[in-house]
């Protein structure tokens, strides 16, 4: 069909149902006509995506129904993870979730946010686009060789210098005291924090970039050094956007699998020290789900996925609304 | 001389430079881990390793070649399910629409990117592998297609949002209906754009392993069609690495080494073809 | 500008066609040539424990039978009856029987045929230390416990008089998954342990008390050679075959006994003469001078009623394969062939398979 050379501007809206013949004539002829077909698969093809996301949460709660009823919110303080008495509490994994995040940001913010700075207020331009490029490759790296790097050579640095140099140093805290196996909580937090510096300091490069320039410069007029300026005035302009990115950080962290079940040390316990083996939800659906036998294991797993799927919801929509408030700052003051 | 200037100033110095520390740590791990794969790696790809399968357990030799074209089989099922989604989403998004739903969709596409890799693999557990009672290719490269999604939506919506209106008028005073003009003025002026990121996110998922695990399983022959169990190189990388074969141990590391410099390689080209738009001067 | 878009689409397009070709030209399966259009392909999961045996049976059998792909995936035990049960998977393998609650929450009935007989060995590290050392019952149940956490803890130490213990910490290692491997091991501490049997229980998957968690045999093994001062349990064979140090286990008659063909065998003698129908039996602690006290069969779960034609021939054809031909890969392998009472038995309970 050639198509009507009836001229169309902006959106066709959506069509309601057409309420007389008249109406439902010219309604049929508008629905036959190129646009309103085009409108209605793009839409049928968007309105899928969110039709997927219903599907997905719709099957992680019908799936995790057995052990809600059986512990209820029990479940989410319990730390017994025990197949055979089929006791099962996900307080280990959460604990393991959040320390390996928490660390992971502790070591990643400062170095992404610093690495930012140098490179969207000193380095020359040239400079500075060609290290952004090679930092977001470190982004494209996938996880499983981070984890195969982790168990080579990170984890026998730790348990031979690392771990020995902390203990020796800091061993008065909890933090740092017990066995030194390499693998445990120190180790996870480490890769997952070279995993995620990557996200952290392209985002804070883009967010310090797009503050205007007379902020700086008002700064620099009133007799700020460099640092200065960028600490007291571009910094806290960003200072929405840089936190959205560490959001942003955080999701990803803690949804990582690979790498961390490598380097963890697998063992369901909350343990005070950062040398301790422990566990994440990912790791432990990784690797009990094809075994989990019995439907209460296998559902207690489900469970777990849905609340890292919780998690990271609240933590992207947090981190959506910080990044639109810069946005919507910036342009207020353009 | 003042002090507290000189203190300042002191302060600045230390200062900046720690931060062109952060940022040549940063740059200095990636090429830390691209020479160690090189390295380890580099010596044990050779022609049987790309093209034999595994060989018993304890035994050395054997390659991983079933790995390779099951990793290709999956990013093309995963291709077939997420582009035509996220691409004619992203067109809606940036052409059609009111604002409401357009939100929701967006906000739900951001959600399911936020979703745990691991997260996805139950779900094309529950949805494909059990009513079909068997693991396959379909189902993993359901799982990575889904993931696919939100990535090429964006992109999309992007690069079409960036094309000058000027140009859709142009098409539009030209007596074409909407749709003619955006399929043939607008999504071509984009293309570029959105072909970069329809790459990108394939070598994204290329290297996902968790999906993986309860989806296409593993398979030590070959997987002929979609619809068997099929070896993957980011699931094989993983059960090498960690097992105590010194073998197994270098082909993990080629394996690693080939899967990277597909990633890369897909990361470079495409910011290479981008780069080409005009940059953006810097104040 | 154009030109470069140009050979950039050129060149993913021709990467993509070389992929597709690789889809789509016959492969060769070595060593033999293309398989032919009514090639089957049976799929099945389970043990790490008999992995090596099975992936060289796997592959023997290809062999033979080029156009039938035997298809196993070594997730442990537990995956193993668990995808049987849902259906994913052909067959299943298990180092530990199914408890009767499992078969009954099988839809279909599931039978197990046992394939050879194996080890589980206390392997460790120890910086220094190449000696064998000789465990005593309570020793690795206190070292399991997490009761004994130095190495030169007398329980050790009284029985190994010539070897210097460091007085380092134990790092014990275990399986992080459901495993057969592990299953054989609780059993036999849940024998000589009542405080074992009571706190932590015999099962494919336990609330260990202590230790870090490896995936499969393949990963614990790989997890010991790493941590100096660990001790962990794998199945013989996978200490041999990563040249790491495995120690004695005391018996039920009192004797220090390194696991091997002979003293596995004869762990199983006792069970040969009086295997039950549905062969799930349990040979740890077995009486016997030289039994080694950590052995066990491992099985392979088979439907009892298998609706493809097909499949159904080639499995019993396998398993028929198994027990004569297959059982002579064993000894190369450090697995015990099966007792000929049991190999006799088998063979009529093939029939079984509907």
């Amino acid at each position: 069909m050639s198509g009507s050379t009836v001229l169309v501007h902006g959106s066709l809206g959506g069509s309601g149902i057409p309420s007389t013949p008249g109406r439902a004539r010219r309604w049929v002829r508008r629905l036959t006509s190129g646009d309103e077909i085009a409108h209605l698969i793009t839409l049928i093809f968007a309105a899928s995506i969110f039709l997927v996301t219903v599907l997905l949460v719709f099957e992680l709660y019908r799936n995790s129904a057995l052990p809600r009823h059986k512990f209820g919110w029990n479940f989410f303080v319990t730390s017994t993870w025990d197949p055979v008495a089929e006791n099962f509490g996900a307080l280990p994994f959460i604990y393991g979730t959040v320390v390996t995040s928490i660390l992971a940001l502790l070591i990643a913010v400062p170095l992404g946010v610093g690495g930012a700075i140098f490179l969207s207020e000193l380095a020359p331009p040239r400079i500075s686009d060609a290290l952004t490029f090679v930092i977001e490759l470190l982004a494209a790296v996938p996880s499983v060789i981070y984890g195969v790097l982790g168990v080579f050579v990170l984890v026998p640095l730790l348990r031979n210098y690392g771990e020995p140099v902390l203990k020796s140093t800091l061993g008065f805290l909890p933090l740092f005291q017990g066995p030194m196996y390499g693998v445990g909580f120190l180790a996870a937090g480490l890769v997952l924090a070279i995993m995620v510096v990557p996200f952290i300091l392209s985002v804070s490069r883009e967010v310090l970039l797009a503050v205007p320039l007379d902020q700086r410069e008002a700064a620099l007029a009133l007799g700020a050094t460099r640092w200065e300026t960028t600490w007291k005035v571009v910094v806290p302009y960003a200072r929405s956007g840089i936190f959205g990115s560490v959001f942003l950080a955080l999701a990803r962290a803690l949804g990582e699998t690979m790498a961390v079940t490598m380097v963890i040390g697998n063992d369901p316990k909350v343990a005070a020290s950062l040398f301790a083996p422990g566990y994440s939800i990912a790791a432990v659906i990784a690797n009990e789900f094809t075994e989990a036998t019995g439907d209460l294991y296998t559902q207690a797993l489900i469970e777990l996925g849905l609340v890292l799927f919780i998690l990271t919801f609240i933590l992207n929509g947090l981190a959506r609304l910080l990044i639109l408030a810069t946005t919507a700052r910036g342009s207020e003051h353009a | 001389m003042n002090y507290r200037l000189l203190w300042r100033k002191t302060v600045n110095n230390i200062m900046l430079a720690l931060t062109g520390v952060c940022a040549l740590v940063t740059v200095a791990i990636l090429f830390f881990i691209l020479g160690y794969l090189v390295w380890n790696g580099g010596r044990d790809i050779n022609w049987a390793f790309l093209t034999q399968l595994p060989k018993p357990v304890g035994e050395t030799g054997g390659g991983m070649a079933n790995a390779i074209v099951g990793s290709a089989k999956l990013l093309l099922v995963a291709a077939l399910v997420g582009i035509p989604v996220g691409f004619i989403g992203g067109v809606y998004l940036s052409e059609f629409g009111g604002s409401a739903f357009p939100a929701v969709v967006r906000y739900t596409a951001d959600l399911l990117n936020g979703v745990p890799s691991i997260v996805m693999g139950i779900f094309a557990y529950t949805v494909v592998v059990l009513p079909m009672h068997h693991f396959s290719a379909l189902a993993g490269g359901l799982a990575l297609g889904v993931m696919l999604i939100p990535i090429v939506l964006r992109t999309t919506e992007e690069f079409l949002r960036a094309v000058p209106q000027s140009l859709r008028e142009g098409a539009l005073a030209l007596g074409a209906n909407k749709w003619r003009a955006i399929s043939s003025v607008v999504i071509p002026a984009a293309f570029r754009g959105i072909a970069t990121g329809m790459l990108l996110s394939l070598a994204r998922v290329a290297g996902e392993t968790a999906p993986l695990l309860f989806t296409s399983f593993g398979n030590r022959f070959w997987s002929h069609g979609f619809n068997e169990a099929t070896s993957s190189l980011p699931v094989m990388i993983y059960t090498y690495a960690i097992s105590a074969y010194e073998d197994w141990h270098r082909q993990a590391w080629a394996a690693g080494l080939v899967l990277l410099a597909l990633v890369l390689v897909a990361n470079i080209g495409a910011r290479v073809i981008l780069a080409r738009r005009q940059s953006p001067a810097r104040g | 500008m154009k030109r470069l878009t140009a050979l950039a689409l050129g060149f993913s397009g021709l990467a993509a066609t070389v992929f597709l070709g690789l889809l789509s030209f016959p492969k060769p399966s070595s060593p033999a040539p293309a398989p032919p259009a009514d090639r089957l392909q049976i799929i099945g999961a389970g043990a790490t424990f008999p992995y090596p045996i099975y992936s060289k049976w796997f592959d023997e059998y290809h062999k033979a039978h080029p156009d039938i792909e035997i298809n196993y995936q070594s997730i442990g035990s537990g995956g193993g009856i668990r995808q049987l049960l849902s259906g994913t998977v052909d067959f299943g393998a298990s180092d530990g029987p199914m408890t009767d609650e499992q078969l009954g929450q099988a839809r279909f009935k599931v039978l197990h045929f046992p394939t050879v007989l194996g080890a589980d060995v206390p392997t460790y590290n120890i910086p220094g230390v190449s000696a064998e050392l000789k465990f005593t019952p309570a020793a690795l149940a206190g070292v399991f416990l997490g009761k004994i956490t130095k190495w030169n803890d007398p329980e050790l130490t009284k029985t190994n008089a010539g070897v210097s213990l460091p007085g380092n910490d134990i790092v014990v290692v275990h399986r992080s998954e459901g495993s057969g491997t592990t299953y054989i091991w609780t059993d036999y501490l849940s024998k000589i342990s009542d405080e074992w049997k009571t706190k932590v229980g015999r099962n494919a998957s336990v609330n260990w008390p202590v230790g870090l968690g490896a995936k499969g045999n393949e990963a614990v093994s790989g997890l010991i050679k790493n941590t100096p001062y660990s001790i962990g349990y794998v199945e013989l064979i996978y200490a041999i075959q990563n040249h790491i140090t495995y120690g004695r286990v005391q018996n039920a008659a009192g004797n220090f006994i390194k696991a091997d063909l002979a003293s596995v065998t004869e762990a199983a003698a006792g069970a040969a003469k009086e295997m039950p129908d549905d062969f799930r039996v349990s040979i740890t602690n077995a009486p016997g001078k030289n039994a080694y006290p950590i052995s066990s069969f491992t099985w392979l779960l088979i439907p009892a009623k298998i609706d493809n034609a097909q499949k159904k021939q080639v499995i019993t054809d396998f398993l028929h394969w198994m027990m004569t031909d297959g059982q002579k890969y064993c000894e190369p392998l450090a697995y015990a062939p099966l007792p000929k009472a049991v190999v006799a038995k088998e063979e009529k309970a093939i029939s079984r398979i509907d």
